[in-house]
This record gives structure tokens, C-alpha cells and sequence, in this order.
């Protein structure tokens, strides 16, 4: 054991670090204090002292409800939203005489929706009591006395538990590390579930308790904790251990979170100090922002609207009734004698006729209370939970290799998938896979390497479509490429001329020898030997490094052991066809940073040589080169130039010799520099280290692809042409932002790029000098200004439709997201074809994010994977996570969750759309068959001299939203699609029509409640014109209120099932089930209530059996007025569809003329439809082709 | 074996198709074509339809006579409504009805009723359903107020709808003899049977202070009582017509019927009017032409929007790609 722990190597070799010591600073005098004054009694949970402290067990609760508050909270929930607010009154009203119907018909429906809801939520709430129950029942392994450690629940750990925690275990609740399996008490945690951050971080306990490395050692273990109270910073601690009567500072460094994992450390031992609700990481967890989707405001709207118009109505009726039954005595005398105004209640009292008519306004708000449609929350709320399940469902969207499914979070937003305006995008893992592949480089003059990048093949797949005109060049080698896939992570390079150590019979062979081995050398990475596969893998800071390592590799420079000083690797020779053994001894890393931007080390080989190898972006490597050293200048800057341009990072790579006086004069002053303590030690660093890296000789450069993920261009292109803006927040410097800009065709050459980034000398200067507010003053001028120039250059290049792109640097950034200025950047922005904003801080992303979204009114998606783009997710309108490598924070904060940025197309332009589409046209049907049905109500009672009088049944009433016209509505919101998969994605304009809202406009939504006013006013005129006060059978029967009342029932039914059937355009068997079986299920209840004893069925008794069915006007008044309700609107649609076409319906038009499989008539249509298109690759063909066919016009 | 595999792939690729959205479906477009047709199709039903109904409309001979002023003496027609509270004077009213078309037996007698609001509220409601049924044995009859009880014994039929019931009479005489009325089955038989009690007499029916419509023969089971339950059904409409008799024999043309009716019912004092109705039927019940028209209707714009649709159509050939007028289209050009 002892042995397999030392062969490893451990970054602390490396980076200098004090081991143990710790000292006490100024705020661990706050211990005691308040906020700080939690007393852990270690290893002793059950003292007497700890039992008064009673701190709280390991329990944790997620759920939002428990057993017991679970019926008054959700209904609370419930009733706060006007709609059931409202009809909850109508069912309190409903017992008592003002009631126009029974009791029971109404409360009944309002169970249904209210306990539907309500089971939903307890559904809900039982998955998360269901991970509780999972998390709590956890077992760790917790110290008994006597030195025994036995299994327990998590729940049960107590506060001075001591626990030990094995290798790829969670924490259980904060720990202070006590030991580890390390002698120096170390062990690596990796923090992705808190922070997101893949790598891991290293912790140590005090030098005091490092030694108990045994079980036993615990059986007499006494200390005690003094620490502060329970907070949500994850980055601060402060407390103090006394053990054997001494008193030790705690830091973070001792400090282990919950949820966080143990890594590469076979175990620890810690003392618990903070439990379940105590611990940082639940004290951190806040509450998401709920998200309410721009329809569903909208709705609410619609829902005040038709709110309005209800009381208008009762007013209305409320007057007429109190005038009416004024005159029911007049001068004392009766005139409706029939009603017996001179005894009567309060209700309908001729004498205080005002009262009885605002009674008579309770009344009809009720009766006109189906004009809001009870099931519409609850119905969306299904449907939404439905469409879900069809997002999660899909198969386009399973990303097979990690297994993983897409997944809809919170299902309120899916129709706003459809609006999205602006995409806010992270880099890193989002775009790209956060790996770096070696591609092609540059040695001595002679660009190797055939690999091909994303972009590159994205162009070359465009071009193989038939509408390319000039398709010349590499289409062979594409071909080619697709067979031979890069078998090695981080490598993708090919090229016979140098592989297999065929580099030898290169003319300069000695230069790439010398670069290769840079290569090898040069990197702070560590190698992790697997014996037993004989491989090397290489854990480095940045894939980058890794990337180079790995490259070194497979070209025969195998770098397989790093000690505090020395290098070692195989080296293939050539001239014997054997690997050979080197180490070169580590005198120096002169690490990269961001100003420095380049990195050195410097090494003697086995001869003795001095050699400083360096590596570093070309604007500072280029004026560092020797005039002897510049052999290849020109050639390589050429081809920088163009790896840039395919999207490359690219490094120059160089080196020099260094004499043993400079190197030891050097060697003192760096030294010198490293030791200070003071501001300028950086500087001091730099400066040493920029004296010794001059006069290079430059060996060549390296092209590193920041490996997009698949099919990334493909689809930023289709999003562009969807009309869709995408912007990139990164927090990646500037260069590698350009370059991924180019990557995915957002950049490409010949655009204008208007850049934001004063960083002039005299700013800098500025800087250096302490006058800190002159500095940002200047800054901020500068920024101003360029924003002014930036609008100036958008203005003029408006005029010849060129696209320019912004890019913004995260500490202009900070200056034009400043209130004054804002206005003014986004206005910039929004004029640009692409933005990218680099080196943002996750508070920038998120601060964009809100300025576009609050600025433009536009609907915002922020896509991300890294914790540092929770907040811009939470921020916008929708945060899409992806659920890669880099933990689960921006997937837990997300509203939908996907494998791979690629998906987005499908979920946006095909899911999106028909969520959209289905959920206004779901809330606009909703709304007409309502209105439709309040309207008839309401006319009624013109005849019933608004007394209150319903004119249908009670029970027909109360189910007609539950029933007979649910569910269709249901089935449209679930499954209609205007267009299928396919050609949502042929036709990425279509995306437009949710961007503009043209399927949930005032207008539109107008029209239809005009509709349904219109279906009303035809259904009941008509009924009661050919019903008048004839007989309506053979038998000289005349109509009765009932069978007036079950024939227009009949009618709304069949018209308002039938507007659906005509108003969608995809029929499944579903469709097919709910429409016609709804109008069938009408016929069945009407039968079977009307066989129902009297008591019951009331009016409705046999009415259809007896009186209905054997009548000829029945049956044909119903088909009159089906089919003249109906004609309107399909005149209306008819012309529509014929002369004004949506495009949705113009793609109908061409699916139905079969012509979508004509790619010359499907390019038409679409570029047609293209207002704009600027960025995506389809763009930069255009502007390539254009540009090719000027030059042809001009030879 | 095999079709049971068979079966179970069929399930697992319908429920894939179910998942991914693709089932197999029916995507009607409106074409012109079909457009035309179906505006077409829908002209050439209902014309046709509308013509027959209007037919059977015209077939039916209707008489309507209005006597509630006409039965009022003159000297009492400034104030009708003493004249009819007057108990002490006759309402008998002679009134001539003449036949212009042959009337074919069986001939319905309705007495129809103007602004009268039986579907008000109150009216409506004041009635138990269950009184009706069993009678005195059911004592919730709280439904019925105000007329409910009477010297603190209840009343069957309690409720207005009963208390109000309609009390007019008519005797039909043609050329000195009596026509025959049957004025039996003029009720729907669910009610005979099932809402009206077999064994449940009338109890206390109008003895109170206040006398509403007509009084019931306490003998006869509610069941038998058909003026009543024509009564009781409540109309939808304020004005509404009521079944009151058959005349079970032909009725020529020029015949002049003499109606000797008692004018009780009070429809003056809140200014109804009553009219006595003679009318055959036909397999659509009374005369209404609204039907007819409205089919014609409806007919004929289906006709009037094919052609325009037509001629629209073929006047502005146009290719469905033209994107020109799509709203953001149309936007981007005006602005």
C-alpha cells in the first residue's frame, strides 16, 4: 500500500505549496463570537455539553411539501391564481339561492381540475422524496469507540462524528480532514456537483492530526472545534481545533464540502462540524427562478380580457333584470303575477329592486362563468407534461455515447422554444468539447498535417450539394479523411511525412527534432503510467498541454516521468529503431500567463547544455526571435495565418541555447523575485523572466483544434438562417473567442470586425500608477468611443448589407454594461451580425444576458455547461444545460438539459416550433369554444328576461369543459404538427413564425373570440328561429326548455369539435379518436343521464330518446347550423391558405404538391424566405461565391 | 409463434412511431380543388334540402286567432285586468274561425302565449319534482315557495308553474255541431309515466287567498291531469305555444269554425297576448319557414363563394414560393 501511494505523482511536487502550517490571522479572533460559535466536541457526539447544543441531525429534506402541510399548502398554491380563485368563489356561492345551477355540478368539475393539479404536484414531490429517501439512507462508514468503524446511515451522523471516507465516496456533511491515506495528510477532492470544476482540488489537514492513519488510532481521539455558524460561503472558513491542550487555526484548506467527492486518495478521516440543513452547500442552494413562459402572460391577459367582458355581461344583464322586476309591481298592483312579486324574497323583490339586482350580478358572474374556461391551467399543465415527455422521448436528441436522452426540467416553457430571438452561448464545452486535438504544425518552413477540422468539413459537405457552382478543390481528401478516424484522444494529426519516425528523411530533420522534443519537454503536465497497458496518460493544467504531450507521443518522444527536477522520456532514434531513454534536469518553469502570454522552461540535457524551450502566441513570440532565428519567420507567419483562419490555436515554438553566466544571473535574480513578498513580485518574476527569453531561435509553430463538438457549424448555421442571433460568452481569451468565431462560421474573412478593446499604452500606464479612477475613467472614454466608431462603421456597412461582427473583452465589457452606456453597446450589438464577448466573468454573461433581454423584449436562451454559466442560465428566458463533462451545476440549473449543442437545432426549429405553434393554437381554441358556449348563455338570457335562468342542464353545464370538449384539445396540443420533422428542418425560416408571434398575435387572438361570438350568435339564433313556438315533430309536440336546451348543447358540441377538426391539418387516429369520439361520447352521456331516474336527470330526462331523436328538425337544424358556423371560417382559411399563405402553410402547399424532394424548387423557396441570413457557413459560401464570381467577371 | 413476434414488433414500432412522433397521418391541405369542391358539394346539398323543407313548411295549414282583446267587452277594455279579477262576470266569448285551406286531421289546438316569461328564475324553479311523484308522503317542498303551503297544509302541486296553470277553455263548433276534441295525449309519456304520480290527487290546490290559474279536479290522479304536465314543461321562449287538443277530423276549406271559449286566464295585467292556433303538421312538425330559408341560405353562398373562389383563383396564378408578403417580410419592405 505504502508503495502504490508514493509511485504516484502529485502536483503539490510541482507548485510550491507550505505543508501544514497554518497560522492564526485576524479573523480567527472572532471564534466565540457571535457568528461564530459552534463548539464541535470531536469523537464524543453524546457528552453532556454536546447534547445542550443540540445541533441538528444529517437529515435533509427537499421535498416541498410533507404529509402534513401537503393539502393546505398546495391548495393555498392553487388558489392563487385568479382563475381558481374566482371559481372557487362561484363554488361557495353556488350553495347558496343565488346559485343558477346545483351545488354539486360545480363544485364537482372544480375538484376534478383542482385535484388533478394537486396530484401532479404530490407526484412530483413523491420523485424528490424518493432521492431523499435514496440520499439519507446512504452509508459511511462512522467511528463506534474502541476504535471500530461500522457502517451507518447518513441520516444519523451526529455533529462530532468522527467518519471515515473511502475512495470515489461522497462527503457526507462538512468534514475537517483530520488524516488521510497520504503520510502528509492529503487527499484530492473533485467539487463538481458544488462548483462544476472537473479538476481536483487538494486538501490537507493540520500537521497535528496527520498522524492517525489507524482505525485504532481513533479510540482515544478527543478535540474539540470552535468554528463559525452555518453559512452559504463555499470559499471561506474560519475555526480552530484544540487537540492535546493546543489550540490549531482551521482554514478552508481542511475543510470538506458535502456533495463533494474523495479522489485518488484511497481514504480520510474527518470530524463532522456541520449537518444536513447546516452545511454549506444546502445553505447555498437557493430557491430557481420560476420561468412563466410570454404566452402564458399573454394568456393571463386573455384571461383578464374575458374576465372584463364577464362583468360586462352580468352588468349588463343585472340592469335589465332590476329594471324588469321593478315593473313587476307597479303601483301596487302585480303585472307578472305568475312570479308573485308581493311575496317574495329578497332575490327578486320589485320594492328594493337595486339589491336584488346586485344580487342578480353574483348570480349571472356565475352563470357567465364558462366564458373562462375552468380546465385551461390544467389542461396546459398536461400538455406541457406531455410535450415533455415527447422532448425527452426523442430519439434525434439521444446522445447514444454518454447515454444520454435530452430532458425537459421544467416543462412551463416549451412553447417559448419556439420565440427564442437571441442565443446566448457559452464556449467551452459547449461549442467546442473542451479538447484539444494536435492537428498540423509548422516545422522549418513546411506546413504537415492533413487533418481536417469541423469547419472544414462543414464547407466541404456544402459544397458537394448541387447548387455549389465552384467546387475544386479537396473533395477527394474528404473522402479520405472520413476513413481515417484519429484513433487517440487529443491527436488527429496525419501526416506519412513525419509519422513513424519518417521525419528523419525530411531535409530538416535536426529542426524537427528539436521541435518535438520541445514538445515534449516544455508543459508543467504529469504523467500517470498504466503498467499493466504499457501507456502513458497526462493529467495537464489546459488541454492544450495535453494535446502537445500527447503529440510528442506519438511521434517517439514518450515523456513518461516528471520529478521535482528532472524530465524524463523515451526518445525514438532513429538511426538505431529503438527507443532511448533521456532526462533532462528541471531547473526552471517560467509559467504562462495572460500578459506574459507564453511559457519557458529551462533544462540541461544529458551533455550539460543550458536550453531554454519556449512556447507562446505569435504576438509575443515573433519581436522575441533572434535575427539569426528568423530563418522561417516569414513562411510560418503565413501559416499561422491560415490555421487561424480554419480555426486553429496556434503556438509559435522556439528555443536557444543559454550560457552558464546568464543562466546563473538569471537563476539569482528569479529567485530573488520568487521570494519577495510584496505587490510587485509578479512584475519582478516577469521582468527576470523576459531578460533571459529573448534572441530565440524559432523552430516552428503549432496548430491545436479546439475540437468543436459535432455537428456544431451545421447547426449555428441552420439557427442563423432561422433567423436566430447568436451570441458567445466566453471567458476564453480573445484570440482563442476569434478563432472559435471562425470555427463556426460566425467570423469569416471579409467581415468587418469592429473590436472593443481600448487597452492603449497610455491606459496601461494609467493603470501602473495608482490614480486607479483616472485609469477607468480613461477606460471608459475609450470604450464610449469605440462604440461610437462601431456604429459609425455599422451604419455605413448597413447601407452596403455587409455583416460586421462586435467583439467585446470582458473589461470593456465591465464599461459598456454600465447603466449609461448599456444603451448605447446593445444598440451596437443588436445591429451586428455576431457577437462574442470574451474573458466574461459568469456575472458579465449573465449581465448581457439580462441587458438583451429586458432591453429588446426578445426571448433569450443561454446555453452552457459549466457552473460559471448558471447564472446566465437562470437569467434568461430559457438556460439550456448541456450535459457533458463538466458536472452538473449548469444542468441542475437549467431548464432543459442536452447531450450536445447540436440537439439545439432540432429541439428550437422542431420541437420549439411545434410546441409554439400547438400551445397559442390550444389557448385560442380554448378561448373560442368558451366564448362560444358563454355566448349562448348569455343570448338566452335575453329571452329569459335575465333571470338567471341557464338554458341548458346543469349537468350539461358543468361538463362540457371536463368532457366533451377536452380532450381534442388535449390531442391538439400534444400532437398536432403544422409541419412534420423533416421539413422544420428543410425550412428553417418556419422558425420565424414564433420569433414574429404571428400564431399568438392580439390580432389574431381577437378574431378568434370574434369567431367564437360569431359561432354563438349563428347556433342560437338559428335554434331558436327554427324552434320558435311550432311544433317541431309530426306529433305536434312543441319545444320545452329542455329539448331547446339539448338541441343547442347538441350544436356547440358538433361545431365547436368540428372548428377543431377544420382548424388542425394532421389527422392521426388519435386526432381521429378524441374529435369524433367526444361528439359520440356526447350522444352516449345524453342517453344515458336522460335513462337516469328523474330525480336526477331532472329536465334531461329521455330527452333525447323521446323527444329528440324521432325529430326530423333535430337532426337537420343540427347540420345547418354545423355546417353554417362553420363556413366563415373555412371561406376565411380557404382564401387565406389560397392567396395569403403562412409559410407554414406555404410548405404545405409544396409537401402537398409533392415538390419537397426537388432541392432546386426547396432552395428557392427558402432563399426567398431568407430576409437576411449573415452568419453560418450557408452565409459565408454565399459571400465566397459571390465574391469568387466578381473576380471571374473581372479577369 | 410467428404472429405473435409479428404482433408484438407491430406494438413496438407503433409505439415507437407514438414516441417520435411520426405516426402515420392524414394531412389534408385546402387545395382549390377541394376548396371548390366543397363549397360546391355544399351548394348542391343544401339548396335542395332547403327547398324540401320549405315545401313541407308550406304544406302545413296553420289558423292563428287572436281573442284576448276581442273577448274583453268594450266597456271593459280600458280596464282589462278588473274585468278578468271580476269573478261575478262571464267569460264566455264567442269567437268565428274561418278555414281558407283544407286542413287534414289530426288538427292541433295550441292556445299560445306572448311575453310570458315561464322560463324566468323564479318560475322555473318553483316546483319538487318529487311532490309530483309521491305526493304528500314527499314533505320538502321548500322549493316551491311562495306557494307552498296553505294553512299549514301543504299544497298539491305546489309551486307556481302549478299554481299559475293556464285555465282557458275552448269548445269548436262546425256548422252547429261539435267538433270532437281528444284531449287525451297531448303530454309526453315520460311524464305521465314518470314524473306525474299515479296515485297523487290534487290537495289543497288554489285555496288560497290569492287564486292563480286553474283549479284541478281533486279526483283524478296527477298522472291523468294533461293540462297540468303540458303546463308544467316549461317553455324556453316568452313566447310559446301549448298542445291543448286534437280535432280528429277534416277541416275543408271555407269552413267557418265557431269557438266558444271561457276567457279566465289573466294575460292583461302584464300585457300578454293569447292567441288560439289550429294546425296540421308535417314530418317537421309546424309551419316555420326559417329552416328552409336558412338552408337556401347557406346554399346558395356555398355556390357564390365557389365561383368567386374560382374566378379569384384562376385571375391570380401565382407560384406558392412567393414569400414576398410574409409578415416579416412585409415588414422589412415598408420599413
Amino acid at each position: 500500500m505504502v508503495g502504490g501511494r508514493r509511485k504516484k505523482q502529485h502536483f503539490s511536487r510541482i507548485h510550491a505549496f507550505t505543508c501544514g502550517k497554518a497560522y492564526f490571522r485576524g479573523d480567527h479572533s472572532l471564534i466565540g463570537g457571535p457568528g461564530f460559535s459552534r463548539v464541535v466536541y470531536c469523537n464524543d457526539p453524546e457528552c453532556f455539553e454536546a447534547s445542550l447544543l443540540n445541533y441538528g441531525g444529517n437529515y435533509v429534506r427537499s421535498t416541498k411539501y410533507t404529509l402534513a402541510t401537503f393539502f393546505p399548502k398546495s391548495l393555498f398554491e392553487q388558489f392563487r391564481r385568479v382563475a381558481n380563485f374566482y371559481f372557487l368563489i362561484c363554488a361557495i356561492l353556488s350553495f347558496t339561492p343565488l346559485s343558477p345551477y346545483s351545488s354539486i355540478s360545480n363544485v364537482l368539475p372544480l375538484v376534478v381540475v383542482i385535484g388533478a393539479t394537486m396530484g401532479k404536484e404530490a407526484v412530483e414531490d413523491w420523485k424528490r422524496k424518493k432521492q431523499d429517501i435514496e440520499m439519507n439512507n446512504r452509508k459511511v462508514k462512522v467511528h463506534q469507540g474502541d476504535g471500530r468503524f461500522e457502517h451507518t446511515k447518513w441520516m444519523d451522523l451526529k455533529v462530532g462524528d468522527i467518519v471515515k471516507v473511502e475512495k470515489d465516496e461522497f462527503f457526507p456533511a462538512d468534514l475537517i480532514l483530520l488524516s488521510s491515506s497520504y503520510e502528509e495528510a492529503i487527499c484530492y477532492v473533485e467539487t463538481m456537483n458544488l462548483d462544476g470544476e472537473t479538476n481536483l482540488k487538494l486538501k490537507q489537514a493540520l500537521e497535528a492530526t496527520s498522524s492517525l492513519h489507524e482505525d485504532s488510532s481513533f479510540q482515544n481521539f478527543k478535540a474539540v472545534i470552535r468554528c463559525e455558524d452555518p453559512n452559504a460561503n463555499l470559499y471561506s472558513f474560519v475555526g480552530s481545533l484544540e487537540f492535546r491542550k493546543e489550540q490549531y487555526p482551521l482554514s478552508p484548506q481542511q475543510l470538506l464540502l458535502r456533495d463533494s467527492k474523495l479522489r485518488n486518495t484511497d481514504y480520510i478521516f474527518g470530524a463532522v462540524i456541520f449537518t444536513g440543513h447546516d452545511t454549506k452547500v444546502i445553505q447555498n442552494s437557493t430557491e430557481p427562478p420560476s420561468k412563466r413562459s410570454k404566452i402564458e402572460r399573454r394568456m393571463d391577459k386573455i384571461v383578464y380580457v374575458l374576465f372584463a367582458l364577464l362583468v360586462l355581461l352580468s352588468v349588463i344583464g343585472s340592469i335589465f333584470f332590476g329594471i324588469a322586476t321593478r315593473e313587476d309591481l307597479e303601483n301596487g298592483k302585480m303585472t307578472r303575477w305568475y312570479l308573485r312579486p308581493d311575496e317574495t324574497t329578497i332575490y327578486y323583490d320589485p320594492e328594493r329592486a337595486t339589491v336584488a339586482a346586485i344580487l342578480q350580478f353574483l348570480t349571472a358572474l356565475m352563470l357567465y362563468s364558462y366564458l373562462i374556461p375552468i380546465s385551461l391551467y390544467v389542461s396546459i399543465e398536461v400538455v406541457k407534461v406531455l410535450q415533455s415527455i415527447f422532448i425527452n422521448q426523442d430519439l434525434h436528441m439521444y446522445y447514444e455515447e454518454a447515454d444520454k436522452p435530452a430532458r425537459a426540467r421544467t416543462s412551463n416553457l416549451n412553447e417559448e422554444l419556439g420565440q427564442v430571438d437571441t442565443i446566448l452561448s457559452d464556449k467551452t464545452g459547449t461549442l467546442t468539447c473542451n479538447s484539444m486535438e494536435f492537428i498540423k504544425c509548422s516545422v522549418a518552413g513546411t506546413s504537415y498535417g492533413r487533418g481536417i477540422t469541423e469547419v472544414e468539413k462543414a464547407l466541404a459537405w456544402r459544397k458537394v450539394s448541387p447548387l455549389a457552382q465552384d467546387v475544386t478543390e479537396e473533395e477527394g481528401q474528404v473522402e479520405e479523411f472520413k476513413k481515417e478516424k484519429p484513433s487517440v484522444k487529443g491527436f488527429n494529426f496525419l501526416d506519412e511525412r513525419i509519422m513513424n519516425g519518417n521525419w528523419i528523411k525530411e531535409p530538416r530533420a535536426d529542426v524537427i527534432q528539436k521541435f518535438l522534443l520541445l514538445l515534449a519537454v516544455c508543459h508543467t503536465a504529469i504523467p500517470e503510467v498504466d503498467e499493466e497497458a504499457g501507456r502513458t496518460s497526462y493529467e495537464a493544467e489546459s488541454p492544450d498541454e495535453a494535446a502537445f504531450v500527447v503529440a510528442a507521443r506519438e511521434l517517439g518522444f514518450e515523456f513518461y516521468e516528471r520529478t521535482q527536477t528532472r524530465i524524463s522520456f523515451y526518445e525514438f532514434d532513429p538511426l538505431s529503431g529503438k527507443k532511448v531513454e533521456r532526462s533532462y534536469n528541471l531547473l526552471n518553469i517560467l509559467e504562462f500567463s495572460s500578459s506574459r502570454k507564453r511559457m519557458s522552461v529551462i533544462v540541461r540535457n544529458e551533455e550539460g547544455k543550458l536550453l531554454l524551450l519556449c512556447k507562446g502566441a505569435d504576438s509575443v513570440m515573433f519581436e522575441r526571435l533572434a535575427k539569426s532565428g528568423q530563418e522561417f519567420a516569414e513562411l510560418t507567419k503565413e501559416h499561422i495565418a491560415e490555421y487561424a483562419d480554419a480555426g486553429l490555436r496556434t503556438l509559435v515554438i522556439a528555443y536557444r541555447e543559454i550560457d552558464e553566466q546568464e543562466y546563473v544571473e538569471f537563476n539569482e535574480q528569479f529567485t530573488e523575485a520568487k521570494n519577495l513578498v510584496s505587490a510587485d513580485r509578479e512584475e519582478m518574476i516577469e521582468e527576470a523572466a523576459g531578460k533571459i527569453e529573448r534572441d530565440l531561435i524559432l523552430l516552428g509553430a503549432t496548430a491545436v483544434e479546439d475540437k468543436l463538438q459535432n455537428g456544431v457549424p451545421d447547426c449555428i448555421d441552420k439557427l442563423a438562417q432561422a433567423g436566430i442571433k447568436i451570441w458567445v460568452l466566453t471567458g476564453d481569451k480573445m484570440e482563442t473567442a476569434i478563432n472559435i468565431g471562425f470555427a463556426c462560421s460566425l467570423l469569416r474573412q471579409g467581415m468587418k470586425q469592429i473590436v472593443i478593446n481600448p487597452e492603449t499604452p497610455e491606459i496601461k500606464a494609467l493603470e501602473k500608477s495608482d490614480d486607479k479612477s483616472a485609469a477607468a475613467a480613461a477606460f471608459k472614454a475609450s470604450v464610449l468611443q469605440q462604440i461610437a466608431e462601431g456604429k459609425r462603421l455599422l451604419s455605413s456597412s448597413n447601407k452596403d448589407s455587409e455583416a460586421v461582427a462586435l467583439i467585446v473583452d470582458g473589461k470593456s465589457l465591465t464599461y459598456a454594461l454600465e447603466d449609461d452606456v448599456k444603451d448605447n453597446f446593445l444598440e451596437l450589438a443588436i445591429g451586428c451580425a455576431s457577437v462574442i464577448c470574451c474573458r466574461s466573468s459568469p456575472k458579465q454573461k449573465a449581465l448581457v444576458t439580462r441587458l438583451v433581454k429586458s432591453k429588446t423584449g426578445s426571448t433569450t436562451l443561454a446555453i452552457g455547461d459549466g457552473a460559471n454559466d448558471v447564472g446566465m442560465l437562470q437569467e434568461a428566458d430559457i438556460g439550456v444545460g448541456i450535459s457533458g463533462v463538466e458536472g452538473m451545476q449548469a444542468v441542475m440549473s437549467s431548464d432543459i438539459a442536452i447531450a450536445q449543442f447540436r440537439f439545439l437545432e432540432r429541439l428550437l426549429l422542431v420541437h420549439g416550433h411545434w410546441c409554439y405553434r400547438r400551445i397559442s393554437s390550444m389557448i385560442c381554441y380554448f378561448f373560442y369554444k368558451n366564448i362560444a358556449f358563454g355566448f349562448t348563455i348569455f343570448f338566452y338570457e335575453i329571452y329569459a328576461s335575465f333571470s338567471g335562468q341557464a338554458v341548458y342542464n346543469d349537468w350539461f353545464l358543468s361538463l362540457y369543459n371536463v368532457f366533451f370538449t377536452s380532450l381534442p384539445v388535449i390531442a391538439l396540443g400534444v400532437f398536432d404538427q403544422d409541419v412534420s420533422s423533416r421539413l422544420c428542418l428543410k425550412f428553417p425560416p418556419l422558425y420565424q413564425e414564433g420569433i414574429q408571434n404571428v400564431l399568438f398575435s392580439w390580432l389574431r387572438i381577437l378574431a378568434w373570440l370574434f369567431n367564437g361570438v360569431l359561432s354563438a350568435t349563428i347556433i342560437f339564433f338559428f335554434c331558436i328561429r327554427a324552434m320558435q313556438h311550432q311544433a317541431f315533430r309530426k306529433g305536434g309536440e312543441v319545444v320545452g326548455l329542455e329539448i331547446l336546451g339539448a338541441t343547442m348543447y347538441t350544436c356547440v358540441v358538433w361545431v365547436v369539435n368540428c372548428q377543431m377538426a377544420l382548424s388542425i391539418s394532421y389527422f392521426t387516429y388519435i386526432q381521429h379518436l378524441f374529435i369524433w369520439g367526444g361528439i359520440v361520447f356526447w350522444y352516449i352521456f345524453l342517453i344515458a343521464y336522460g335513462a337516469i331516474d328523474p330525480d336526477i336527470s331532472t329536465s334531461a330526462y329521455q330527452v333525447f330518446i323521446e323527444a329528440c331523436a324521432p325529430s326530423g328538425l333535430y337532426w337537420l337544424l343540427t347540420l345547418l347550423v354545423l355546417i353554417a358556423s362553420l363556413l366563415p371560417y373555412f371561406a376565411y382559411s380557404a382564401i387565406q391558405m389560397r392567396f395569403f399563405p403562412l409559410y407554414h402553410q406555404m410548405i404545405q402547399w409544396i409537401r402537398s404538391d409533392g415538390q419537397t424532394d426537388d432541392p432546386e424548387y426547396c432552395h428557392i423557396v427558402r432563399q426567398r424566405s431568407l430576409s437576411h441570413t449573415t452568419v453560418g457557413y450557408t452565409a459565408r459560401f454565399e459571400a465566397k461565391s459571390k465574391s469568387s464570381k466578381e473576380r471571374a467577371r473581372d479577369h | 409463434m410467428d404472429t405473435d413476434r409479428e404482433r408484438h414488433r407491430a406494438r413496438e414500432t407503433a409505439f415507437y412511431l407514438f414516441t417520435q412522433q411520426s405516426l402515420p397521418a392524414c394531412k389534408p391541405v385546402l387545395t382549390p380543388g377541394w376548396v371548390i369542391a366543397i363549397f360546391l358539394f355544399m351548394g348542391v346539398i343544401f339548396i335542395p334540402v332547403g327547398l324540401i323543407t320549405l315545401r313541407a313548411s308550406h304544406c302545413v295549414v296553420e289558423i292563428v286567432d287572436r281573442y284576448d282583446i276581442d273577448c274583453v267587452p268594450e266597456p271593459s277594455r280600458m280596464d282589462k285586468v278588473s274585468y278578468i279579477q271580476d269573478d261575478s262576470i262571464p267569460k264566455n266569448c264567442s269567437h268565428f274561425m274561418k278555414v281558407h285551406k283544407y286542413m287534414k286531421a289530426p288538427i292541433y289546438i295550441y292556445y299560445q302565449l306572448d311575453n310570458y316569461y315561464q322560463n324566468h328564475r323564479r318560475y322555473v324553479k318553483s316546483r319538487s319534482d318529487k311532490q309530483l311523484l309521491d305526493g304528500q308522503k314527499y314533505h320538502d317542498t321548500s322549493s316551491c315557495q311562495p306557494v307552498e303551503s296553505n294553512n299549514n297544509r301543504p299544497i298539491v302541486p305546489c309551486g307556481l308553474i302549478a299554481w299559475s296553470l293556464f285555465n282557458d277553455t275552448f269548445e269548436f263548433i262546425r256548422e252547429g255541431a261539435e267538433l270532437k276534441v281528444n284531449r287525451k295525449n297531448i303530454a309526453w309519456k315520460s311524464d305521465r309515466g314518470h314524473k306525474f304520480g299515479k296515485n297523487v290527487y290534487p290537495f289543497n290546490f288554489q285555496n288560497g287567498t290569492l287564486i292563480g290559474g286553474g283549479k284541478l279536479n281533486p279526483e283524478i290522479p296527477l298522472s291523468d291531469q294533461e293540462d297540468l304536465i303540458v303546463w308544467m314543461r316549461t317553455s324556453a321562449l316568452p313566447s310559446f305555444r301549448k298542445l291543448y287538443g286534437r280535432i280528429e277530423e277534416d277541416l275543408d276549406v271555407d269552413d267557418v269554425v265557431v269557438v266558444n271559449l271561457m276567457n279566465n286566464y289573466n294575460t292583461y295585467s302584464f300585457g300578454g297576448k293569447k292567441k288560439l292556433v289550429l294546425s296540421t303538421s308535417s314530418w317537421l312538425g309546424g309551419k316555420n319557414d326559417f329552416l328552409g330559408h336558412a338552408c337556401v341560405f347557406v346554399g346558395c353562398s356555398s355556390l357564390t363563394l365557389a365561383i368567386i373562389f374560382m374566378l379569384l383563383h384562376v385571375k391570380y396564378r401565382r407560384p406558392y414560393g412567393d414569400m414576398s408578403y410574409l409578415p416579416w417580410n412585409r415588414k422589412s419592405f415598408s420599413g
